[in-house]
């Protein structure tokens, strides 16, 4: 007999790191919300690679800690490596990635998440949601509970039928051996949710005292730790670091796998979920690149209190006994001891055109949803959107307009965007060219970008706000002060300037102008700025990047301009296409099937040309015109 | 946001009449300023609206241009903005010159159907007229889309499907190592790259050059000449040619190929393709001209059907008469210097089409074909549109732009700027090379990256 046990405002169903976002951001709203996880003890877990962060991921993670979100200070709490990416190239790439100790990672999180007012824990798993009238009720679990609720998140991850696979072996688990959800999939579908179904993987865990590190390239985390968090002090994060360890594969290792492709449930079919392509097996990749006659393996540890060690690059669905033979011809893993077995895993998601920009379903309104389970992969990728549906679901409790973050606001817009207007048939990871706008998307303006609108959203505090006022402004009088300061032709200038083989001034020029010359910065100008004012280091970097990049940031905005014109004409609800008799049909069927809800969003479904975005600017404005007229008369 | 400055040519080209470039925009005053010279020196913003000035245009020092220059204010013109006519008097090709130097100095060649749209968004065409410009806006943009890819020569979209493609195997190049740095390295890179932006400068350059001579686009109302073999196509064209160009015989099917020309007529400009006669045939070569004759006359303007009036109709002028019914044709009833079989009556009522008499042999007839053409050109039954001018306008500016960014690119990399910079300006130049055949940018990047690099650990 099903019983009503609770009433809650937010109901998350699972606790990974878009389930944990969602539900911190709907509790620290102040609304009442219960977490739904398969295993307490598998909060936040990370079942893949052991870091946060990297190429583009961590410009997710520093926005979503611009907003308000908890992965950043998480893993300022936990990191045992750091690394900004990409030093070396211009400031837009720049990527901080940190080597997390999983275990605290997760305890950590568990930690803030128990002890956060309204939130309440329930380990249970979630069969059912139940729509009345298109809107979402609730939730009903496998013990046939059933929970009311306000707004719903689904963050299920890659559980829901999941299937663990390696060689012929096939267990009907989640990662790492957890229980699978095996019912939610028949009651979405039984809703009319389009449900896919994708692939991943990773690779084999294996015991550290196996390893013979003599043969691997140590690779050292950076000198000076540059914190996730906007909050986070950073004298506070440097901290004592452990190293990572670089082999490579070599024709020994790809002719093990070639020999026994066969036994590959990749290659036999075993598999039917689609995997991502920009991690692939080390069997694919053999395949794949067959010229390549090596392959990185990045030895990483999984924490400071275990052995086990993470092989990044070989992830693998072959058999037990093949994984051994090829990872024994590595450099340094002759002798290796595997602890835990590669797999590939697979599992339902969502279509995510089912999904409007709030991450709300089109067809259940109240349903909201973040993670794997909307067919992206990654540990940031899931934590942002987990936020963002938590966020909307709260707004759309709370009554107040929902927060979407466009293209050119963030990297979190980009994810989205891509999600919900374009057809995506393998699990979507960022990457910094998916950024149309990247160099005005930086890391190093995330607060900059996005502190406002976390502060308006309720998440981030009066004092982190004003902080970033203050900076904004000290940025703003520097940029000033150093296009009206005039520094004249003297000896010392010449000198500097000879010393950094720029060349000497005719007559005067401005600071600015030097800061833009190529050879020279910011930073090499203190010696002949006799003025400069006391200004904190990041401060100091917004000044440099802002006038050395100043062209093509101009550039950027003059677009983004462009872009925002667009995405301000909004398009109607639920509206039929088909009355606009000039559309082609090609793309009236792709209107209809996609509900854009701004003419710059319909014009980047692929199917929609400009001439058809001319003409539905023409329309809109015809009928604006008729309904002025209407109220004219009227 | 202000909105950009555009400009298209107002009226059909024909050699024989005035053109007139129509500028509107925020800048339209500015952008003639630069170029248009006159004796008392003033700008155009100084004058009154619906005036009249005369002057002469000028790029740098080289006069182009007698004309005549009309201002209008907003929101007194046709689009509501400020706008600017100039009435020049030269030809087509002084009036594409002029309009290329007017987008060299500021303003963007217009979209199809843009001033309309504009006319609309504005308020100045009336509501009940709005399905009109949307009809407008799609009709123009599938024109333009048509004759841009049709009149580019195959070499050329070639050249450029191959440019294109060096150019996104770089930018995947540079964004798999951002993405990835520390499996792809760019050490060194910039090196490379320069040396390969300096040999695509070269290529954008002379396509530019070839542009300039008018080889790399054709122009014109798109004739197509159709007719069974040896009904006296060939020979129809050399007449009109004035010389021989095609190979003439007695012989059926001497014409294998399609032959293309540009043929002024009484000042109108025609782009003539000869076919191989349509007929079922079992040599291949000539199976594949047919194919193509079929193929160019679906997208012609105008048809030119041939009928050899000294042999009885068959089953393939019916074909041919069938597929030519709802089209803008003519029908030649040729070789009337011989005994004629085939009525002059008899073919208007099974054809539905206008049907004149010559012979191509003795040149009689021609004139009265001439003066049909031009007399269905003027009363504008031929579908010829002034997109195909622009359209010729647009891809220039394109292989412009893409010049321009190239340019950032080399200057990039000599100032030691960082690699993801390189690849903004490739990506600009990517997508501008698409523009010309036709082609949008989506996920070729994405897909690259993965198809070529490995990737990912």
């Amino acid at each position: 007999m099903p019983y009503l046990e609770e009433t809650y405002d937010i109901i998350v169903v699972g606790a990974g790191h878009a389930g944990c976002e969602a539900a911190l951001a709907g509790a620290r709203l102040g609304l009442e919300t219960i977490l739904f996880t398969i295993s307490v003890d598998s909060i936040a877990l990370m079942p893949c690679n052991p870091n946060i962060g990297g190429s583009s991921k961590g410009h997710l993670v520093r926005e979503l800690d611009a907003l308000g979100g908890e992965m950043g200070k998480n893993i300022d709490k936990t990191f045992i490596q750091s690394k900004m990416l990409n030093e070396s190239k211009g400031p837009a790439v720049h990527s901080l990635r940190a080597q997390a100790d999983k275990q605290d990672y997760t305890r950590h999180m568990r930690n803030t998440l128990e002890n956060t007012d309204h939130l309440t824990i329930r380990q249970a798993e979630v069969s059912e949601i139940l729509v009345e009238d298109g809107k979402i009720k609730g939730v009903k679990t496998y013990s046939r509970a059933v929970y009311h609720g306000g707004a719903v998140v689904l963050a299920t991850g890659t559980y829901l039928k999941a299937r663990c696979i390696y060689g012929d072996v096939s267990n009907p688990t989640g990662p790492n051996g957890l229980q699978a959800a095996n019912y939610l999939t028949d009651s979405l579908k039984s809703h009319g949710i389009e449900m896919f179904r994708f692939k991943t993987g990773t690779p084999a865990r294996v015991d550290k005292r196996s390893i013979d590190f003599s043969k691997m390239e140590e690779q050292k985390g950076d000198d000076k730790i540059v914190p996730f968090s906007f909050s986070t002090d950073p004298e506070s994060v440097q901290r004592e670091q452990v190293s990572c360890w670089l082999t490579y594969t070599n024709e020994e290792t790809h002719k093990i796998i070639r020999e026994n492709l066969d036994r590959s449930p990749l290659f036999s079919g075993a598999i039917e979920g689609t995997g991502p392509r920009y991690c692939p097996s080390i069997e694919d990749k053999v395949v794949k690149f067959p010229d390549k006659d090596r392959h990185q393996v990045f030895v990483e540890p999984e924490g400071l209190y275990t052995n086990e060690m993470y092989l990044g690059g070989m992830s693998s669905s072959l058999p037990e006994d093949v994984q051994y033979a090829m990872y024994r011809t590595v450099p340094g893993l002759e002798n290796v001891k595997i602890v835990r077995n590669a797999y590939a895993i697979e599992y339902d998601c969502i279509n995510s055109l089912e999904l409007k920009d709030t991450l709300e379903f089109k067809k259940i309104s109240g349903l909201f949803s973040g993670g794997q389970f909307n067919g992206s992969s990654g540990y940031e990728e899931a934590a942002v959107q987990g936020f963002m549906a938590g966020v909307n679901a709260a707004m759309k409790i709370m009554g107040r307009e929902p927060v979407v973050l466009d293209r050119s606001q963030a990297y979190i817009g980009v994810l989205i965007d891509d999600l919900v207007t374009k057809e995506n048939h393998e699990p979507y990871r960022m990457m910094t060219s998916r950024a149309e706008y990247r160099l005005l998307l930086r890391q190093d303006n995330a607060d900059l970008r996005l502190r406002k609108i976390g502060y308006e959203i309720g998440l981030v505090s009066q004092e982190e706000y004003e902080d970033v006022l203050n900076k904004e402004r000290a940025i703003k009088g520097e940029i000033e002060r150093l296009n009206n300061t005039n520094i004249g032709a003297n000896s010392r200038v010449q000198e500097f300037l000879s010393d950094h083989k720029s060349t000497p001034l005719k007559t005067g020029a401005t600071l600015a102008e030097l800061v833009r010359r190529p050879e020279l910065d910011y930073f090499m100008l203190t010696k002949i700025d006799e003025k400069r004012p006391f200004l904190t280091e990041d401060v100091q970097e917004q000044v440099n990047i802002n006038i050395k990049y100043e062209g093509y940031i101009r550039r950027q905005m003059q677009q983004v301009a462009q872009f925002k014109k667009m995405e301000g004409k909004r398009l109607p609800d639920k509206f039929d296409y088909s009355v606009v008799n000039s559309l082609r049909k090609e793309a009236v069927q792709k209107l209809n099937q996609f509900q854009p809800v701004s003419v710059g969003q319909a014009s980047r479904i692929s199917g929609v040309s400009p001439a058809d975005i001319s003409v539905l600017l023409v329309y809109l404005e015809q009928v604006k015109q008729e309904r002025h007229l209407a109220e004219k008369t009227n | 946001m202000k909105r950009e400055t555009i400009a298209a040519i107002a009226t059909a080209m024909s050699n024989s009449g005035i053109g007139i470039i129509r500028i509107s925009g925020p800048e339209a005053f500015e952008v003639t300023d630069r170029i248009f010279f006159r004796k008392n020196g003033k700008s155009l913003k100084e004058e009154n609206g619906n005036t009249i000035h005369y002057g002469f245009i000028q790029d740098g020092n080289q006069r182009l241009d007698e004309v005549l220059v009309m201002v209008m204010k907003a929101p007194h013109s046709y689009t509501a903005e400020d706008t600017v006519e100039i009435d020049c008097h030269g030809g087509v090709l002084i009036i594409k010159k002029i309009l290329e130097l007017v987008i060299r100095n500021g303003a963007r060649a217009a979209e199809p159907g843009e001033f309309t749209k504009r006319a609309f968004l504005n308020g100045r065409i009336d509501l009940s007229q709005a399905e009109a410009v949307m009809d407008v806006i799609q009709a123009k943009n599938e024109y333009a889309l048509k004759s841009s890819v049709s009149q580019l020569s195959g070499s050329v979209s070639r050249k450029i499907k191959d440019l294109r493609e060096q150019v996104l195997y770089e930018i995947a190049f540079i964004e798999s190592a951002l993405d990835d740095p520390e499996h792809i390295s760019l050490d060194g890179y910039g090196k490379n790259l320069l040396k390969k932006v300096g040999e695509w400068l070269n290529h954008v350059e002379k396509l530019l050059s070839s542009a300039d001579n008018g080889r790399v686009m054709t122009e014109g109302i798109k004739t197509v000449i159709l007719g069974k073999p040896n009904a006296g196509k060939s020979s129809l064209m050399n007449v009109l040619l004035g010389e021989d160009r095609a190979i003439v015989t007695e012989i059926a099917g001497t014409t294998r190929d399609t032959l293309e020309e540009h043929i002024y007529l009484q000042g109108i400009s025609l782009n003539v393709v000869d076919t191989a006669g349509i007929r079922e045939t079992e040599d291949l070569v000539e199976k594949i001209g047919v194919t193509r004759a079929m193929s160019a006359a679906e997208s012609a303007d105008l048809i030119i059907y041939v009928v050899d009036g000294s042999c009885p109709l068959d089953e393939n002028d019916q074909e041919i008469m069938d597929f030519i019914r709802e089209k803008q044709a003519v029908v030649l009833l040729n070789k009337s210097d011989l005994d004629m079989v085939v009525s002059k009556e008899e073919l208007e009522q099974r054809s539905h089409q206008k049907v004149i008499s010559i012979s191509a042999k003795e040149q009689t007839g021609v004139e009265a074909l001439e003066e049909e053409i031009k007399s269905m050109f003027y009363q504008g039954e031929i579908g010829f549109n002034d997109e195909i001018y622009i359209t010729n306008v647009r891809h220039k500016e394109a292989l412009e732009k893409t010049l321009e960014s190239f340019h950032m690119v080399k200057a990039s990399i000599e100032n030691g700027l960082p690699e993801d910079f390189y690849s903004i300006d490739l990506m600009d130049a990517y997508s501008q090379l698409g523009s010309i055949i036709g082609e949008e940018v989506g996920e070729d990047l994405v897909n690259e990256i993965f198809s070529k690099f490995c990737m990912g650990k």
